[in-house]
């Protein structure tokens, strides 16, 4: 009897009337974190009028697995293939980060033939990170699929590099304290830069394409600009501080590496918009070519591991280090503190991927809910690197 | 970069009653490090961004570390009267370090590219006294950075605009990148809503009109 009751009740209610229209009314919509768009679990708490954005919250943690935690109960070699998977595109600038913090920490020198090594697998890397970044992002603007696969195509190249010289493509684990796993031979370095020779060629196809593309071109210019104020503040890194005009390339600040020793210039932009943050990975890959061929030509022979180093029970002694590089993505950093035990005391990764997204908000605030998604592609974020 | 010692001392010039120390490291890296007193950390911080032969605009790395309390065994010599003649004793004594929780900062400077520099701030205790200024006003940078230190060490930094959970779900509880730290046995329980509801759901059966006996229909084996 109950039951019949309610259905009484409920039908004696007013009809409920048509949708109301929100009257200036904020809309909240989470977006994410399953969206083709957001690179992985990401998601954003968005305050929506109309169509444009007033208030974006990220919200991150889908991924999190305390990879620092982790670092601190694991050995320090350990923990080198678990640095493959933070930013999963570029394995080898992580591991190289990661060598030169524990160098530092430990006082480890490395031979010449191992530097030249990590450079040219970096920018190897670098390549392929801004090349598949400019395919997403075109897919983000609804180009989908053919420039995504034309970049594809070239990375695919690289990665066959990477596995043949690593083993792996992805998760290369190649570097160690001191040097690097295994020997490139002559015919790996002829066959890469065999390779390399042939990028400015697509490189230049790419352009073509998306240079004066004009819809590529109402898309991005003045969409996400970012003043150099706000990006130095912010602590912003990679190509996109550079794409507001901020000369400051590790590369170039640092020197680690045998980076002084190339000859390469730094791109700069000059309005900080989402065009200027994908024109700076175009230039920046002209770079990269260049110091390749000249790592080429430079490449010594010799060893490519420092033979005082201790592999097993290496303990660095009492001390702290903090070590970064420029990855595609910006400054990775490692901060290590060693208690003079086999494990780091602490294990800290500085994710230049989290930190840029510090300023997505003020970036997208008063653009459109479809720009959303072409600031976020800029920004180049991982989301292994991002919740860590 | 200026070394650390001139920097202390220009801090201490500018900054009137600012407490400095120079953490030292035994390590090959040779990064020493400041140590900054809470009460004028903002005004350290503030000096060091602003300072023209400084200006440590870009504050890179923000983390914290936690320091577990520390015994150290010290043998001291002491007299001691045995049997009416005075005598000198070794007698080991145990002296407790209380263990802090603290956040590091790398700063680096873009207008000049010089850097690190890093400076150290600590807190009390681990437990009741875990408040430390926050420099995200000062630094944008920092804005996640300390909500990640908040969320894993449970550092509360005064003054941040928006300090909530970041990695960790809101309703999570402790700390986990803290060194004691317990994982727990069962790392999928988590309390959802789904109890309730079948509470809810059972309630309702019981309102349902009696069986209508078909439950009670067997059907014959020997068939």
């Amino acid at each position: 009897m109950s039951a019949i009751v309610e259905t009484i009740e409920a039908m004696e209610r007013p009809p409920v009337t048509m949708t109301s229209r929100l009257e200036g009314e904020l809309l909240e919509v989470s977006m994410g974190p399953q969206h083709p768009s957001t690179h992985g679990v990401f998601r954003m708490n968005v305050a929506l009028d109309g169509e444009i954005v007033r208030k974006l919250k990220p919200v991150f943690g889908y991924l999190h697995r305390n990879h620092e935690k982790i670092g601190e109960n694991t050995s320090y070699l350990g923990s080198m293939p678990y640095t493959d998977r933070l930013d999963y595109f570029c394995s080898m600038t992580n591991n190289w980060a990661y060598a030169l913090s524990v160098e530092k920490l430990a006082g480890i020198e490395v031979p010449e033939r191992a530097e030249y090594l990590r450079v040219v697998l970096a920018e190897l890397t670098r390549l392929q990170n801004h090349a598949s970044l400019l395919g997403f992002l075109l897919s983000d603007m609804g180009a989908w699929g053919t420039p995504l696969m034309y970049a594809f195509r070239e990375r695919e190249k690289i990665l066959d590099l990477f596995e043949s010289l690593s083993g792996s493509r992805m998760m290369c684990d190649y570097m160690r304290f001191g040097g690097c796993r295994v020997d490139a031979s002559a015919e790996w370095l002829a066959r890469a830069k065999e390779i390399v020779d042939r990028f400015p060629n697509f490189l230049d196809e790419f352009e073509k394409l998306i240079v004066e593309n004009e819809i590529l071109i109402a898309r991005t210019q003045n969409v996400g600009k970012l003043s150099p104020q706000l990006a130095i503040s912010a602590g912003i890194t990679g190509p996109m501080l550079r794409a507001c005009g901020v000369n400051y390339d590790i590369r170039k600040v640092d020197g680690y590496g045998y980076y002084p020793r190339f000859q390469f210039r730094i791109p700069l932009g000059e309005h900080g918009d989402t065009y200027d943050r994908l024109m700076m990975r175009a230039l920046e890959m002209r770079e990269s070519i260049s110091i390749l061929n000249q790592a080429f030509e430079q490449i010594p022979a010799g060893p490519i591991m420092n033979p005082k180093v201790k592999v097993r029970a290496f303990r660095p002694p009492v001390g702290e280090a903090y070590g970064r590089i420029e990855a595609p993505k910006g400054e990775l950093g490692f901060y290590l503190i060693s208690d003079g035990s086999p494990n780091p005391y602490r294990y800290r990764v500085r994710p230049p991927s989290f930190i840029n997204l510090t300023i997505l908000e003020d970036l997208c605030l008063g653009h459109t809910v479809a720009d959303v998604m072409v600031i976020l592609g800029s920004v180049d974020i991982v989301m292994g690197e991002v919740d860590r | 970069m200026l070394p650390l010692e001139q920097i202390k001392t220009r801090i201490e010039s500018a900054v009137s009653g600012a407490k400095i120390d120079i953490v030292a490291n035994g390590g090959p890296s040779q990064q020493a490090s400041l140590l900054i007193d809470n009460e004028h950390a903002v005004a350290i911080a503030r000096f060091l961004r602003d300072d023209p032969e400084l200006r440590l605009d870009f504050c890179s790395n923000v983390t914290g570390v936690d320091w577990l309390d520390r015994t150290i065994k010290k043998t001291v010599k002491v007299k001691q009267v045995v049997d009416a003649v005075e005598k000198e004793v070794d007698e080991t004594r145990q002296e407790v370090i209380p263990g802090y929780l603290e956040a590091v900062y790398h700063l680096y400077s873009i207008a000049r590219k010089h850097g690190p520099l890093i400076i150290r701030m600590r807190t009390t205790d681990r437990a009741a006294e875990t408040r430390l200024p926050s420099l995200t006003p000062l630094w944008r940078s920092a804005e996640f950075q300390e909500r990640e230190i908040f969320d894993l060490y449970g550092i509360y930094f005064e003054g941040h605009p928006d300090l909530r959970r970041i990695l960790m779900w809101d309703e999570f509880e402790d700390y986990p990148m803290r060194k004691d730290y317990r994982e727990p046995d069962d790392y999928e329980y988590e309390p959802t809503p789904h109890g309730d509801v079948l509470e809810k759901a059972k309630r309702h059966y019981a309102l349902r009109p009696q069986l209508d006996g078909a439950e009670n229909i067997v059907e014959p084996l020997d068939r």
